[in-house]
């Protein structure tokens, strides 16, 4: 279980952090506690599914990324672009123009990341007729797969080891681009993403020797950029030729809910937004769902149109990517130019290695001295006040008991705990200022005109 | 250390609860997630049953590092023939409860197969009590 397999893409700015517990509060994991006045989160408990950063109101989540002059260091300069972001635009801007836009910007080819879902989809389909424990569950969302691993880890093996589109098309424009002379270490991939968990994969996958893309850029800072150049330069360019459509209607709804579920046998479900996902999973966990064939599991409501780095409403999003994926269908002119070998080749690096169980869940490897554990999380839930207001630092009661015993919190960091040791003169009133201080920071209860609804919020 | 659950007669969006929060216990406890599951699954079609026939009920279940044991027992019609329960597919379900996607007849031979040992006695007007013991082996 070592931390350094799992990179994280999220990160807290330090100083605009003041310590709301908003993100602790809807984290899925129980994943943050707030230490020193700001949230620090625990990096093997963390599914990169990005609600902290959607809760947060002042910002303070980021999603690491590369540097976008990091492209200029290759020849040849790829971005691997989802759908999504094309969906962000209006009807009215066509997909080439986008392209154009992004070539001006520094890209010499724009690929649709789900120009292999094809490819993925036969896999996918070929895997359904293996013995895999049903329902199958698709392995497209990476924050799906780290949330079963953490928190189901007896569905593990339900998971159809079959990676996302974003990899297969990089490996196949990667071997495209040679194949007509170009040197390896000229090529540079770039995958724009629309979320902190599809990086993680990017950055590392599992049990993969090397990633197929050089690096990451947030969709969010992209779709600016190019907003920006189609905005201020005036309606009369308007003769880029999108005479081949750029992507499949198949590829276009891939990301979307739906998108893989409408394209599998059998029994299909489509189930978005993580805490719906958890409910959902319970309920397969105690064999409360039968025959069903096939789950496409997303941890973003309205799947990758919600993601966090996406700008633009996701339910205009989708819309619009079903406009423009019935406009393809409609034309008939949509051709798959993938040709056997590739398919072959991709097909052959398709699968995503063996995704094992990690589960956070466990007091103890041994079972007595987890049932001891237990037992002391039990006695101490009686005394704490079971009102969850996270006022110690941790999401609830339960957590800041299951914390003390793994040594990491004290009975006393809870503040009604602390009123009643004064009470019985156990602890000194000087001394839990001291504490919460500690979880707080300094000069938390201090008075600060600055603080959220106080007269000079605006001015922070 | 012991839990116990109340179960209530007739409410199936309650059926399972008692499954669920044992569930979340022997996963803290680092059991085998295979032998979760046949727990899980055994207490799961247990609580049904009481909903399904029974007025009112108490789960027990009892973990120890070497087996848990789960003791379920209802007030309710008594089963007059134990063995002909025992039957796959047999049922004595109502038609509302069948309506509902419950009372296939693999209540109890499903709980018999999911546990190392069962044992069922049962007085017909009064209640049954179904005894399910699984071995951990550590």
């Amino acid at each position: 279980m070592s931390e350094q397999q799992f990179y994280h893409a999220l990160k807290v700015d330090k100083d605009l952090c003041f310590g709301c517990t908003h993100c602790m509060n809807v984290c899925p994991t129980d994943a943050i506690r707030i230490k020193d006045g700001i949230a620090s989160i625990r990096k093997n408990w963390c599914v990169d599914c990005g609600e902290c950063m959607k809760a947060c109101p002042v910002d303070a989540f980021y999603v690491e990324q590369d540097d976008f002059e990091k492209i200029f260091d290759f020849k040849y300069r790829v971005a691997i672009l989802p759908s999504v972001f094309i969906g962000q635009f209006s009807k009215h801007i066509q997909e080439c123009e986008i392209m154009d836009v992004m070539k001006e910007l520094g890209f010499t080819h724009v690929i649709p990341a789900e120009a292999t879902s094809g490819i993925i989809n036969e896999a996918m389909l070929e895997e359904q007729k293996t013995d895999r424990e049903k329902p199958m569950i698709s392995a497209f969302c990476p924050s799906i797969v780290r949330l079963i691993q953490v928190r189901f880890p007896g569905l593990v093996n339900n998971i159809i080891p079959i990676k996302p589109p974003i990899d297969s098309t990089a490996l196949f424009y990667r071997s495209l681009l040679q194949e007509e002379g170009k040197k390896a270490e000229e090529i540079g991939v770039f995958y724009v993403t629309p979320c902190a968990s599809k990086i993680a994969t990017v950055k590392s996958p599992v049990g993969d020797e090397a990633s197929y893309v050089d690096g990451v850029i947030n969709m969010d800072f992209l779709y600016n950029k190019v907003f920006h150049v189609l905005k201020t330069r005036g309606e009369a360019i308007d003769t880029c030729d999108e005479a081949v459509p750029y992507l499949s209607a198949k590829g276009l709804n891939w990301s979307l809910t739906n998108g893989e579920a409408s394209n599998m046998s059998g029994r299909c479900l489509a189930i978005d937004e993580i805490h719906n996902v958890i409910s959902f999973l319970e309920k397969v966990e105690n064999d409360e769902i039968q025959n069903v064939d096939f789950l496409e599991l997303r941890a973003c409501d309205q799947s990758c149109a919600g993601g966090v780095l996406l700008t633009e409403n996701r339910f205009l999003t989708v819309e619009r990517i079903k406009t423009r994926a019935e406009r393809i269908n409609a034309s008939g002119k949509y051709v798959q130019n993938i040709s056997e070998a590739h398919k072959q080749l991709i097909k052959g690096k398709i699968n995503v290695g063996e995704i094992a169980p990690r589960s956070m869940m466990v007091l103890d490897e041994d079972m007595g001295i987890a049932l001891k554990k237990m037992a002391r999380v039990r006695r101490m839930m009686c005394y704490l006040p079971g009102i969850d207001c996270g006022a110690c630092g941790a999401p609830n009661c339960e957590s800041l008991a299951k914390d003390i015993v793994r040594k990491e919190a004290n009975l006393s960091n809870c503040v009604f705990l602390q009123r009643m040791m004064e009470k019985t003169k156990k602890l000194d009133p000087q001394h839990s200022i001291r504490i919460i201080e500690k979880t707080w920071g300094k000069d938390r209860l201090s008075k600060d005109c600055k603080k959220k609804g106080a007269k000079d919020e605006a001015n922070k | 250390m012991e839990f116990s659950y109340d179960v209530e007669g007739g409410n199936f969006a309650k059926a399972g609860n008692a499954a669920s929060s044992v569930k979340k216990v022997l996963k803290q406890l680092n059991v085998d997630p295979k032998v979760i599951k046949r727990i899980v699954v055994a207490l799961y079609e247990g609580e049904v049953n009481v909903v399904a026939h029974a007025y009112k009920g108490k789960v027990l279940v009892d973990i120890d590092t070497d087996r848990i044991y789960i003791k379920i027992e209802d007030e309710g019609p008594g089963i007059p023939d134990i063995d002909l329960a025992m039957q796959v597919g047999y049922s004595t379900a109502s038609a509302m409860v069948r309506e509902m996607g419950f009372g296939a007849g693999m209540g109890l031979p499903n709980m018999k197969r999911n546990a190392d040992k069962i044992n069922i006695s049962s007085k017909v007007g009064e209640g049954t009590i179904v005894e399910l013991t699984t071995n951990l082996s550590s």
